[in-house]
């Protein structure tokens, strides 16, 4: 498939200019509105569909293996933390689906590092990691495995 | 030519490619460089950057040491299986004891996983897989990255490393472009860990026009990955295994929970298990590798394509059984909604429901990566404590160039490690790094405004090359002076396909073919000089070419130079049709000459640090 964006609903905004990881959304100059300017470059990732308020922009499945008449909708709601689709398939048959995207409001759980605790004396030495070895559950050191055991060659 | 503005930027530590394993090395390098400037530079937006844009539907690497499902040694083992006895076993123990940490910080940080409602554990798909929601898998571990970055770059395409001047194969930066403003930035850091994509688009895509994008692997990964370490002499390993996916037709859909957790097999189109007929005949190829548990991907794959040549095509996946169970549909159809959206509009437009209807399978063009199902990449020291000498110099993940690290598909060796030992390995680079830098081996390093300019000068000449070649002509596309991103990606692919073993040659190859394909890509290399651009977008579309170019001339390299078939269903030596442990069951090592652009090739011992489990209980 590739993207298109529908003209009455563009409103020239950018914000899939700014997200598409194949930097193939631009804005027209002409009709400052969006449009997909290499669709043979587009990964169908949908970053663009889902980052546009407007829901000004869909997929036509690619012209060379997909017969036209389906759809594929979505809508990622960040408040809420879900993500719905809607597929619809040529011959008319439908199918919801409903996933959550996050457990926890965004980013309020991930660490500011240079304001956490500092690694301790002689850390940077060892083999562990931040939050190691406790984040790795284990109760135990991290594992490690004796050289002596080395073979070299084709049998092992 | 218009006047281009100069950024200059001066960091500790830069981070190369803010996917997961650049977003893992951004995040790690904070707790250890609490002083440090950090930056982390990305081609396109980190929020949705790298082959996890989409999402994912699996964490496919975890031990679940915590409950005592796997043990590091025990992924070692798999891993090495897989590849056919060769990956580097220090790396991918050592990657493999710290997934465990990784994945629990995701949970920590709101990525949503599954739990097996009796056990309260991660509910696994398979061995190695646990499953997600992981729509935002990218959006939440960017999160972490800008948290702990001085400065996040988007939008700019890093071309080259800058070297010291001081102190020769020391790394002293890198340079690149805003392809938005069209402004050049140098900058200039004590340490780089390279943590670009694979190479996608390498070789001919079984896709045609419109659908060219609908590879299997991201269309942005391009060798960056490869082609900035190859390109300042770093040695790489393992360039040969390319990886060749068995997916859905056309969408290249998931096969992994398909298989795994909703136990559909695939059959030929008379209804039979064709793999079975395909023992004997790899098993001659292969000796004892076939009877390994589980069947390594490549064989599976082989007799898959040896059904197809036969005529026992199509190949189907038996969905109908297992799709008549309402759950186990949802999580067949969410599987593709979560991460590879294309397979969903495929079978919507073709009216494939699988609850009615076993879809079609196929192999795809062969990708070069090093996280996934393969190992390629660059050459790197392992850690202290588990590492054999001949892999071990100082820093973990350190490249064979001084300062320059790597991470995710950037690393060679440590196969397996998909999103979250990419991650992983970031951590464990950014960790290193630091360590470089608190020891002080990047004092005094020395990158002059010469070696600057000239880059500029580089960076920007295709779209010289355009303005000046586009006056000669009417119009259109057809040039005597230049020829454009696209036209020369079309050349490098038919090259690749036809004489490196793509789709069309049902991945074979030979002496004779590679030999030849080596001149192809030379002449290619120097037309190269001639792409033309019109705009910034393709003057990142030209760059992204001459990597994906560069990493293909040390793939082909490195095909020529291991005279067997390692690894049949990813690609064929039809001159050395067999497996040949006595002489090469050793690593293959390439180091490109950047002054004379000449490889030369050698062969490293392979370590295998843990023993053969049955052997083991046996004795």
């Amino acid at each position: 498939m590739s993207t298109f964006v529908y003209m009455t609903r563009c409103d020239g905004c950018g914000h899939c200019v700014d997200i598409c990881p194949s930097d193939i959304m631009h804005i027209d100059e002409t009709i400052r509105r969006a449009k997909n300017i290499e669709p043979n470059f587009c990964w169908e990732c949908y970053s663009c569909v889902k980052a546009c308020p407007n829901h000004a922009i869909d997929v036509r499945g690619y012209a060379d293996f997909a017969p036209m008449g389906h759809s594929v909708r979505v809508r990622r709601e960040e408040e809420k933390g879900t993500i719905s689709w809607k597929i619809k398939f040529r011959n008319g048959t439908e199918k919801d689906f409903v996933s959550p995207i996050t457990t926890k409001p965004w980013g309020k759980f991930i660490p500011k590092l240079s304001e956490a605790d500092k690694p301790n004396q002689g850390e940077i030495n060892s083999e562990i990691l931040y939050s190691e070895p406790k984040g790795l559950n284990t109760n135990k050191e991290l594992p490690t495995i004796s050289k002596d055991s080395f073979k070299k060659g084709v049998y092992y | 030519m218009p006047k281009h503005k100069t950024h200059y930027e001066d960091c500790d530590v830069l981070v190369v490619g803010g996917g997961m394993a650049g977003t893992g090395a951004t995040f790690e390098a904070r707790h250890w460089g609490r002083n440090l400037r950090i930056i982390c530079v990305e081609k396109a937006n980190i929020d949705r950057s790298g082959a996890v844009a989409q999402g994912l539907y699996a964490i496919n690497c975890y031990m679940g040491m915590q409950w005592g499902e796997n043990q590091p040694e025990d992924h070692v083992r798999y891993a090495r299986n897989d590849l056919m006895g060769l990956v580097r076993e220090d790396l991918g123990y050592d990657m493999a004891r710290h997934v465990d940490s990784t994945v629990h910080m995701f949970d920590e940080w709101g990525l949503p996983m599954m739990r097996n409602k009796e056990t309260g554990r991660y509910q696994r798909e398979g061995k190695w897989q646990i499953m997600i929601h992981g729509e935002s898998y990218k959006p939440i571990v960017a999160e972490a990255a800008k948290k702990s970055a001085d400065k996040i770059y988007n939008r700019i395409m890093v071309t080259h490393l800058l070297m010291d001047e001081n102190k020769e194969n020391r790394v002293g930066g890198a340079v690149g472009f805003n392809m938005r403003t069209g402004d050049y930035y140098v900058f200039r850091a004590k340490t780089v860990i390279v943590s670009a994509g694979g190479a996608s688009h390498i070789f001919k895509p079984r896709a045609v026009g419109e659908g060219m994008g609908r590879t299997w692997y991201a269309p942005w990964s391009n060798g960056s990955a490869y082609a900035l370490p190859i390109a300042v002499g770093a040695k790489m390993t393992q360039m040969e295994n390319r990886i060749v996916l068995c997916r859905f037709k056309d969408g290249y859909g998931p096969v992994g929970a398909y298989f795994l957790h909703l136990k559909t097999y695939t059959q030929n189109a008379n209804g039979e298990n064709y793999e079975k007929k395909w023992y004997e005949q790899t098993k001659k190829m292969v000796g004892e590798y076939i009877d390994h548990h589980p069947v390594p991907t490549c064989l599976r794959n082989h007799a898959f394509i040896q059904e197809v040549m036969a005529g026992g095509g199509p190949i189907h996946m038996v969905t109908k059984e297992a799709f008549q169970d309402p759950h186990l549909e949802t999580v067949g159809w969410e599987n593709f909604l979560g991460m590879t959206v294309g397979q969903a509009v495929v079978w919507a437009s073709q009216n494939i429901d699988p609850k009615y209807t076993n879809p079609e399978l196929t192999t795809s063009e062969p990708y070069v990566m090093g996280s996934h199902a393969t190992c390629s990449g660059a050459w790197v020291s392992g850690p202290e404590d588990i590492s054999p000498p001949e892999y071990f110099w100082g820093y973990n993940r350190m490249t064979t160039v001084e300062g320059l690290f790597g991470a995710g598909d950037t690393v060679g060796g440590s196969a397996h490690k998909f999103s979250s030992g990419s991650f992983t390995e970031g951590r464990l680079a950014a960790k290193a790094a630091v360590k470089y830098i608190e020891e002080q081996k990047a004092k005094e390093i020395k990158v002059s405004d010469d070696q600057c300019k000239n880059f500029k000068e580089i960076i920007y000449k295709p779209l010289e090359n355009y303005t000046v070649g586009r006056n000669e002509i009417t119009g259109g596309t057809v040039s005597p002076s230049y020829i454009s991103p696209i036209q020369g990606l079309q050349r490098l692919q038919k090259i690749m396909d036809e004489y490196v073993g793509g789709i069309t040659a049902n991945y074979m190859t030979n002496d004779n073919l590679l030999k030849k394909g080596l001149e192809l890509l030379d002449w290619l290399q120097e037309d190269l000089e001639n792409v033309g651009a019109e705009d910034y977008h393709q003057l990142m579309r030209a760059w992204e070419l001459k990597h994906r170019t560069l990493t293909s001339q040390c793939v082909t390299e490195h095909t020529l130079y291991r005279e067997e078939t390692r690894w049949p269903g990813y690609y064929y030596r039809g001159d050395k049709l067999k497996l040949d442990d006595e002489n090469w069951h050793c690593l293959t090592l390439s180091r490109r000459d950047p002054k004379t652009g000449k490889f030369i090739m050698e062969k490293m011992p392979v370590y295998h640090i843990v023993g053969d489990e049955k052997k083991k209980k046996a004795s």
